[in-house]
């Protein structure tokens, strides 16, 4: 991995791309002074940030502060507004209300210089299948008004960090989906931005291909790039998110980090048990005494209690006889099924 | 390097791929059609008198300009339809721009500059033949190489101000149909447009091709009335501006939401 590591160090270096580049000191200092809200340096700071499309309002007045060098998450189901409002932080779409400052600077005015320092990994990728794989790199860095020795070097070492080299000159049509979001996330890097913007990055993918990608951002966020993830995989905003806001229908309904989310909206513990599927009802209701929640799915029953294997005894000994019973630890999924009543993915 | 420029770079890498084969289309168009129809079917035309033989030139030195005008025509629409599309919808290649500092006009400008010179290129080799063909009669002629861009121009900003606010292609196919195709034959390419019933010489008048055949005859056959082909020029020249200005309204419109 030494060539990736070169990678990183060309990340850090000041003034690649034009722009000066938060130093690790620097990050970590913004960090510890972040848990109180607001900072002094936000990377991207919203208040009452609103999107409409005629009459409907797909983000309804949202606040957040995404801190320098942390990785934010927006946590939803398809629909929430996590895309509306990826793409107004991304210049590409004119707010309808509220502010919103980005890297310091105002959408509205500044919008060409705050996209020459973010990099954007859009939901749908937007790769020239016919172009080759470093063509398109190339292509999308002239975009950005690189010079083309530097942009050069610059291509050869995001190939590297795509994992890409071998396939550098082949055209992007064939490649698998995996490896096509490896390059559009190099892509969206070839101007060592400071803020990366990845919308839904791993959708889509085999598990292989997103613990691969999931490396590549913790390379990232390890350099004190700022990350900004949406996605509505509760694994996904688990592993990779300092802190994440739930949204729901446009509104955002809880924030703070993974665990502070599960601890404040969840028990630590929960109890899946699998009945026959006509009597999950029946079931929630003769057991809910048991547990501090309860939960009915379609196909399971969840009861939401601090210590588990308790619990499920205590289900036992009521005569019960679930199919399949389970005891886990809370994840977000349950946080969200709690806050919005409906699954992530259904 | 200008943002405008950097846009049309894309166009130009792309080029890189398809240039031999569309280079050879380019070339092979106006053979065939001026050793067909300007010499082949010129034999034919003329009553005994075939130097004279429509508008008092020989029919291969009437036609040759008229097709000039046609083939911008056609290149241009090409340009300005399916890639228009593609940029949105198939290869997005318009999104990809825009998430970085390019903006809309960017993307727009570097895209019609693109098809411009896709219509300069088909303009200059056709000019080519055609002086092979010995169809280049006067000096003037220099001057058909830009009257052939402004008629690409005329159709390319329209069309790309239509094309941008397409859901599908099914469009272009019926522009090309009842459009394009009527157009290049019937605007005087192929024949004066006095042949025309009296009404339809009216509305051949008012179409666009109409005025990028006259003035790159006018001026490769060296008669030019400088008024009238100041006129088609002004027109082609306004119906460019008021493409562009449609387009950096429907372009806006699609791709700023």
């Amino acid at each position: 991995m030494g060539s990736g590591d070169d990678f990183l160090m060309s990340q850090l270096s000041p003034g690649q791309g034009g722009q000066p580049r938060q130093s690790r000191p620097e990050v970590a200092v913004s960090r510890a002074g972040a848990v109180t809200g607001p900072g002094v340096d936000a990377a991207v700071k919203a208040r009452g940030l609103t999107k409409r499309f005629g009459r409907f309002t797909a983000v309804d007045a949202i606040d957040f502060d995404i801190e320098v060098g942390e990785a934010f998450g927006f946590l939803g189901a398809n629909g929430a507004g996590k895309t509306s409002t990826m793409r107004m932080i991304a210049c590409l779409s004119p707010i309808s209300g509220g502010t919103l400052q980005v890297l310091g600077l105002d959408p509205m005015h500044d919008g060409p210089q705050i996209r020459g320092r973010i990099g954007l990994v859009p939901q749908d990728d937007t790769l020239d299948l016919e172009l080759t794989v470093r063509d398109n790199l190339y292509l999308y860095g002239r975009y950005f008004g690189l010079a083309k020795k530097q942009l050069r070097e610059r291509v050869d070492e995001l190939l590297e960090f795509a994992r890409l080299s071998e396939r550098a000159d082949e055209r992007v049509d064939p490649l698998s989906g995996g490896m096509r979001r490896r390059l559009t996330i190099a892509r969206a890097l070839v101007s060592s931005p400071s803020l990366v913007i990845l919308d839904e990055p791993t959708t889509g993918l085999d598990p292989q291909a997103r613990h691969l990608l999931w490396d590549r951002l913790y390379r990232l966020k390890r350099e004190g790039v700022t990350l900004v993830v949406t996605t509505h995989y509760m694994d996904e905003a688990e592993q990779l998110c300092d802190r994440l806001v739930v949204m729901d229908a446009g509104r955002i309904v809880a924030a703070g980090s993974p665990r502070e989310l599960i601890e404040r909206w969840s028990t630590r513990e929960v109890v899946e048990l699998r009945f026959e599927p006509e009597g999950h009802e029946a079931h929630g209701e003769r057991l809910a005494d048991l547990a501090e929640r309860v939960e009915v799915l379609p196909d399971r029953l969840l009861l939401y209690t601090d210590e588990g294997d308790a619990t499920l005894d205590a289900v036992r000994s009521r005569g019960a006889a679930p199919i399949a019973a389970l005891v886990r630890r809370s994840t977000l999924e349950d946080v969200f099924l709690h806050l919005t009543g409906r699954s992530l993915v259904d | 390097m200008p943002p405008v420029l950097r846009a049309y770079q894309y166009s130009l890498l792309s080029y890189k791929r398809t240039w031999r084969g569309s280079l050879t289309t380019t070339f092979l168009y106006p053979v065939l059609y001026l050793a067909a129809m300007g010499v082949g079917l010129g034999h034919l035309i003329g009553h005994g008198q075939p130097d004279r033989a429509v508008g008092g030139v020989a029919y291969l030195w009437f036609l040759a300009p008229g097709l000039l005008a046609g083939t911008a025509m056609q290149i241009a629409a090409n340009e300005s339809t399916y890639p228009v599309m593609s940029g949105i919808k198939w290869l997005k290649t318009y999104w990809a721009m825009l998430a970085t500092p390019l903006e809309v006009t960017d993307v727009l400008y570097g895209h019609l500059l693109w098809v411009l010179t896709r219509v300069a290129l088909a303009s200059g080799v056709f000019l080519g033949v055609m002086a092979a063909f010995n169809t280049v009669v006067s000096p003037w002629a220099v001057a058909a190489f830009p009257a052939a861009i402004l008629t690409g121009a005329a159709f390319a900003a329209p069309m790309m101000a239509f094309s941008a606010t397409r859901e599908t292609d099914q469009s272009f196919v019926v522009i090309y149909r009842f459009a394009i195709v009527p157009l290049f034959l019937f605007s005087g390419t192929f024949f004066p447009i006095a042949q025309l019933p009296g009404w339809l010489q009216l509305v051949a008048r008012c179409t666009p091709l109409y005025q990028g055949v006259s003035l790159c005859r006018a001026l490769v056959l060296g008669h030019v009335p400088v008024s009238e082909a100041l006129g088609h020029a002004a027109y082609l020249l306004s119906m460019s501006v008021a493409g562009v200005v449609l387009a950096r309204v429907t372009y806006r419109r699609r791709l700023v939401q």
